[in-house]
């Protein structure tokens, strides 16, 4: 006990006293709170539009009056000729260009079904898609005032009601997420560079001829990383909770119980590549080369129901997948704890195969 | 003739250092000689040269290369920098390629001067080998082709030989010089005090201070007459030397071979040979001045003889069986093989000396014996107790000190020393007065909150020392320990282990310092794999050629001639 009490306190000090660990510890995860929080969204406000209107009578200016009071739409910018939306577009000073050709009041004041033509710029499909859709919902409420008589009938037939994240609030999605992402670079990176810096500064023979045991070493070196995962966990929920008001509905017990675990697998993975690694630099290399398919791969940047099938069973090897659901469903819609559990346990395996993995490998190339 | 490179009243001081790296130095290197620059790590050997090339620039004073600002006439230089400055993903001949399109070589000239390198290094056989693959000595022969690939008029060359084993290091000497008659002027800085000797002149630096300069004979003119050579007295060479170096009429000793030679304070008045218990047969001789004499004397002489440590150390406890043993240790790795069949067997209490080339061997032998690889068959025990079974027990008995001194530089002196307390299992209570004990010794008072990577090497040294004898092992391990170590520093070290090996400690280790091989009981000499050559420094003088007076670097090198010549015959 007294040997693994002074490798952590010895692997404690030298992470906090390095100053490129405390930066690689700090830095990230209050940078990327207020970055990814903000930044990283998928809706789409302040988008700016064209409008090429040849008609210019009550219709058309009721339409454009709707589109600039629209709190998504940044500023409506009027277009004189074909040439010029072309150019709007391609310049993209605008995302989208609504086109109202002359017979647009013709149609709605003979009560003919009217049309307005809009161009998208398909190079930001994402949010061209959702532009269309805004749209779209402006032109049918626009109608409907128009021309009372045509609308459907009062009483929509179907009435949306989004559970667990009633208005759509995208940071709901984002914090929660964050905390994987957080915890996987912050733990991947610390780990990582922890048997790699003594080989690269000489001191792991010195470890070596000590009385201290393989499983000693490697209990002194995970507890740092285990312990800022922790911090950042923490860190998030607080802020996730109180600065942005995202609800943690679910049980603090379960998410740090799995937090452990998910820590503990991510750990056994950067293990592994600093005990392949002979120096920082391969150590920090091997730590990003993990990181970003890890990351792709775990559904924050797109669901991993829309990924091919070889690519989501590859993905159940990937610890962020796992606690990426825990983390959504404690927060948004209480997870119970057999839940958390199905999708905890795929963590355990990882852990334990990287664990012991790391474990050998690192008795093995102590030569 | 003028002067290919002088440097006048140069100062330079680093940021966040407290100390000036140069302080008012002034210089010259003369055409057709080898200039010394000597003096311990850290000394600033290095900044010199990197103001010569242009690399740095001096706060104050004035430097001139070759008639210009440093770094106008750079096509004219040759730079082996320390490291060598090779490309180790290259291949020899890449290497010698890149430095041709550097220095502007003539496309014409190229085949010639290659050629001519090639010969000249004996590298022929290498030339599609990648450089990083290449042994210490060739990487160094390597260098010095690179930095010669256009024929310099300056050869500037930061510690070539540092880390060298001496069969290289003269071949390397020997190549310099052949240089010298067609006018090249050469600096050669290095921290061996025997190599400053064959300078044509020196300039000897100690913390930033040119504190000599002039022909090394002149330096060491200064202690003539106050050399004496003891030999035939009682006891044991060691406990006599330590004895000796207590005495306030001493400012110097070592030992050589069977004798022990001191530096006087005084010409003429020698300690009083019974108050250190000479013996009534003890001989007194007068011996001849050296370079290295002359600089502990500027110094004001090396530390007394008794170790403060070895006072309160744990007396090790007779024992029947050898402390270290090594039974026909062999390692291959794949069809190489790296050690054959290695056969010691050291007393408590003796201090065997590990040498030979570099890439011969010695390392894998030697981390064989204290249970960094294992052996591929044979086997390693410390205190009767073989590596193969419970390891962890074997290590507490071991202290290990290596030359990189393998200390936590981001963590402070007091935490370096608790961390090691803690892994060697000292009981809680104990830890604070063994660790205050050990700052008193070795005077770290002063340094207890710095970060060790901050300290001076010398203090790095003894804070590695401290921690590898923390748990007080009855067995030490040393791997080049003293390598760039000052002299003083290198003495005192030299004292601790003398007195720990009086309290009956058993050390193995190895050097490149011919001189430290003489403090050693026995010497097991490995070559290609295989150990030699094994007996006292005397036994191994006479063996290699019959007469116990050459120095231990001719016998090293005569041994491994014999060896080479005995494998000649047999493949012939």
């Amino acid at each position: 006990m007294q040997r693994i009490r002074a490798m952590i306190i010895k692997e404690l000090l030298a992470t906090v006293r390095d100053p490129r660990a405390r930066l690689t510890l700090i830095l990230p995860p209050l940078l990327q709170l207020v970055v990814f929080a903000l930044a990283t969204t998928l809706e789409v406000k302040n988008f700016d539009v064209g409008v090429l209107d040849t008609s210019g009578g009550a219709a058309s200016v009721a339409f454009e009056e709707r589109l600039s009071g629209s709190r998504n739409v940044g500023r409506v910018v009027r277009l004189h000729s074909a040439d010029e939306l072309r150019a709007a577009i391609d310049l993209q000073t605008v995302l989208a260009a609504v086109v109202i050709d002359q017979r647009f009041d013709r149609d709605v004041a003979a009560a003919r079904p009217a049309r307005i033509g809009v161009v998208l710029d398909g190079r930001r499909s994402n949010a061209a898609q959702i532009v269309a859709g805004y749209l779209g919902a402006i032109a049918a409420s626009v109608g409907a005032e128009l021309r009372p008589d045509t609308a459907p009938q009062a009483g929509p037939a179907s009435v949306l009601r989004n559970w667990f994240n009633p208005n759509l609030e995208y940071v709901w999605f984002t914090l929660p997420s964050l905390i994987v992402i957080i915890c996987s670079v912050s733990a991947l990176s610390v780990t990582a560079q922890s048997v790699a810096r003594e080989r690269e500064l000489g001191t792991f023979e010195q470890l070596l001829v000590s009385p201290l045991r393989t499983h000693e070493i490697l209990i002194g070196k995970m507890v740092p990383p285990m312990l800022s995962g922790l911090f950042n966990g923490t860190l998030y929920l607080v802020a996730a909770a109180t600065v942005y008001g995202v609800p943690f509905t679910g049980s603090l017990l379960l998410f740090y119980t799995s937090l452990v675990v998910y820590l503990l697998s991510l750990i056994g993975v950067g293990m592994l590549v600093s005990t392949l690694s002979r120096t920082q630099q391969q150590a920090f290399l091997g730590a990003f080369l993990v990181t970003v398919p890890a990351t792709l791969l775990s559904g924050y940047a797109g669901p991993v129901d829309n990924m091919p099938a070889w690519l989501q069973t590859i993905s159940l090897a990937d610890p962020c997948r796992h606690y990426l659901v825990i983390v959504l469903g404690l927060f948004l819609k209480a997870m119970p704890a057999r839940e958390v559990w199905l999708n905890t346990y795929p963590m355990v395996i990882i852990a334990a195969v990287t664990l012991s993995a790391a474990f050998w490998l690192f008795k093995a190339k102590k030569e | 003739m003028t002067d290919a490179a002088s440097v006048s009243d140069v100062s330079k001081r680093f940021a966040k250092s407290p100390q000036a790296a140069l302080d008012h130095v002034s210089l010259t290197v003369r055409p057709g000689e080898i200039t010394g620059l000597v003096g311990p790590d850290g000394a600033g050997k290095t900044t010199l040269i990197r103001i010569l090339t242009g690399l740095l620039h001096p706060d104050s004073g004035t430097v001139a290369v070759l008639g210009a600002a440093p770094g106008a006439r750079s096509v004219d230089i040759g730079y082996m920098p320390q490291r060598f400055g090779l490309y180790e993903d290259l291949s020899v001949q890449q290497n010698l390629s890149l430095y041709a399109e550097l220095r502007g070589l003539n496309r014409a000239e190229r085949a010639a001067a290659f050629a001519h390198l090639l010969e000249f290094t004996d590298l022929k056989r290498f030339q599609t080998r990648l450089a990083g693959d290449l042994s210490g000595g060739m990487k160094q022969k390597l260098g010095l082709a690179c930095a010669l690939v256009k024929t310099p008029r300056l050869l500037l060359l930061d510690e070539p030989s540092v880390g060298v084993d001496p069969v290289s290091r003269r071949e390397l000497w020997a190549m310099v010089q052949g240089l010298l008659g067609s006018g090249i002027a050469v600096l050669w800085a290095t921290a061996y005090l025997d190599e400053a000797e064959r300078c044509a002149r020196v300039f000897l630096l100690s913390e930033g201070k040119i504190v000599f300069a002039g022909p090394p004979a002149e330096l060491a003119k200064s202690c003539e007459g106050r050399i004496i050579r003891l030999t035939g007295f009682a006891g044991s060479r060691r406990d006599l030397l330590v004895r000796a170096l207590d005495q306030p009429e001493v400012a110097d000793g070592t030992i050589q071979g069977d004798a022990v030679r001191l530096l006087l304070r005084k010409a003429g008045v020698p300690p009083d040979f019974a108050k250190i218990g000479a013996g009534t047969a003890l001989r007194s001789e007068p011996a001849e001045a050296r370079f290295e004499d002359g600089f502990i004397d500027l110094l004001g002489g090396g530390p007394p003889g008794t170790s403060a440590l070895a006072q309160d150390y744990a007396k090790v406890p007779a024992q029947t069986g050898p402390a270290i043993l090594a039974a026909h240790l062999t390692k291959r790795f794949g069809s190489f093989t790296a050690a054959d069949d290695i056969n010691l067997d050291i007393r408590r209490g003796e201090i065997m000396g590990l040498l030979g080339p570099n890439g011969a061997g010695k390392s894998t032998t030697f981390k064989m014996m204290c249970g960094l690889l294992t052996p591929s068959s044979g086997t390693s025990a410390v205190g009767g107790h073989s590596f193969a079974g419970g390891a962890a027990a074997v290590r507490a008995r071991l202290g290990y000190m290596a030359q990189k001194f393998s200390l936590y530089g981001d963590l402070s002196v007091a935490q370096n020393l608790a961390f090691f307390a803690g892994i060697y299992g000292i009981r809680r209570d104990r830890q604070q007065a063994r660790i205050d004990a050990l700052v008193h010794i070795f005077a770290l008072e002063r340094y207890l909150a710095d970060n060790a990577a901050t300290l001076p090497l010398g203090y790095k040294q003894r804070l590695a020392l401290a921690c590898a004898v923390i748990h007080e092992p009855p067995v030490l391990f040393l791997d080049e320990a003293t390598s760039g170590v000052d002299p003083i520093n290198r003495r005192e070290f030299w004292c601790h282990i003398m007195g720990l090996v009086a309290r009956g400690v058993t050390v193995l280790v190895t050097t490149h310092f011919m001189d430290e091989a003489e403090y050693c009981d026995r010497i097991a000499l490995i070559y290609r794999a295989r150990q030699i050559a094994t007996g006292t420094p005397d036994e191994l003088k006479r063996l290699a050629s019959g007469d116990a007076d050459m120095t231990m670097e001719d016998a090293f090198i005569a041994l491994i001639a014999k060896a080479d010549a005995a494998r000649e015959a047999k493949a012939a």
